[in-house]
């Protein structure tokens, strides 16, 4: 793969993301942020499954596994949370868009191997915990009307932040594209 | 989880000299909880002979990493780890999983 290929596929998946939050509706309920930001984590949880399978670099499968870690012990709170608020999860525009996103993304992904494979796993993490994380803070965390859930959110928020700095770090311990085409 | 733990204070231990805790630290105790993916307090100032404890009552899993890997401290949700302060200096200190946390220990003689 090239590096041009690269660039457009980050770009690619870049747009496509940003017009999934976009069909978010301006105020969502709290059984719909419920259901975006547990739809959000099991998307991030499945790519990381995925990086498991294809990925045999250390650092690319210890990040996977912190992925799988995190998003699992933050969604257990999310699913205990919402079964004390009796609120019921609602599938909504914004959770479908994601899983659509998420298969075609996963389709990409699983066309790429070794390195290629790493070094589009990883941008795509930064990519996608930018996305969440802007959606939290300028939508999911302000629309949330019970404290718990806003909490709860505020926290994962600063977990996935956590996430996106430990991602970027991961692109630049990987071998740079470019020197794969010499 | 225990096992984690353990193998935390083992690392810290083996790599500065520090000694375990509780009982055996003549010194001070000082105490970080780790809530919402920070530490509080974010800079520490203590002497030689106190200990440090990091109080993890996050919901995911923590490190206190410092700067050069000299040491680190592992802890599930939940759990605690203690290191004690052997020799004078500054160390910065970061979670491996998530180095937007950042904290500080200021060891004076
Ligand atoms: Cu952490």
């Amino acid at each position: 793969m090239t590096r041009l290929h690269i660039a457009l596929l980050s770009a690619g998946l870049c747009l496509a993301s940003q017009s999934v939050f976009a069909q978010a509706p301006a105020k969502p309920t709290d059984p719909q942020i419920a259901h975006i930001a547990y739809t959000a984590g099991q998307i991030d949880i499945q790519v990381a499954e995925m990086a498991l399978k294809n990925s045999k670099n250390k650092d690319v499968r210890a990040f996977a596994n912190d992925m799988i870690r995190d998003h699992k012990a933050v969604n257990e709170k999310a699913l205990a949370l919402v079964k004390k608020l009796n609120v019921k999860p609602e599938d909504n525009d914004t959770s479908r868009s994601l899983m659509q996103q998420a298969q075609a993304k996963q389709k990409e992904l699983s066309a790429l191997k070794g390195a290629a494979f790493d070094k589009a796993y990883a941008q795509n993490e930064v990519a996608y915990h930018q996305q969440v994380n802007a959606a939290l803070q300028s939508t999911l965390i302000p629309s949330a009307t019970n404290g718990e859930l806003k909490d709860l959110l505020s926290t994962g928020l600063k977990i996935f932040q956590g996430h996106q700095q430990h991602a970027e770090h991961l692109v630049t311990q990987l071998p740079s594209s470019s020197s794969s085409l010499r | 989880m225990a096992r984690e733990n353990f193998t935390g204070i083992f690392l810290a231990l083996a790599a500065l000299g520090l000694t375990v805790g509780g009982g055996l630290a003549a010194g001070q105790s000082h105490r970080i909880v780790i809530k919402a993916a920070s530490y509080d307090p974010a800079q520490v100032r203590v002497h030689i002979g106190d200990q440090i404890e990091w109080d993890n009552q996050d919901i995911v899993a923590h490190t206190a990493t410092v700067a050069n890997k000299a040491w680190e401290v592992v802890m599930g949700p939940g759990r605690s780890g203690r290191i004690v302060a052997q020799s004078p200096g500054r160390f910065d200190y970061i979670c491996r999983y998530h180095p937007n946390m950042k904290g500080e220990i200021i060891v004076e003689p």
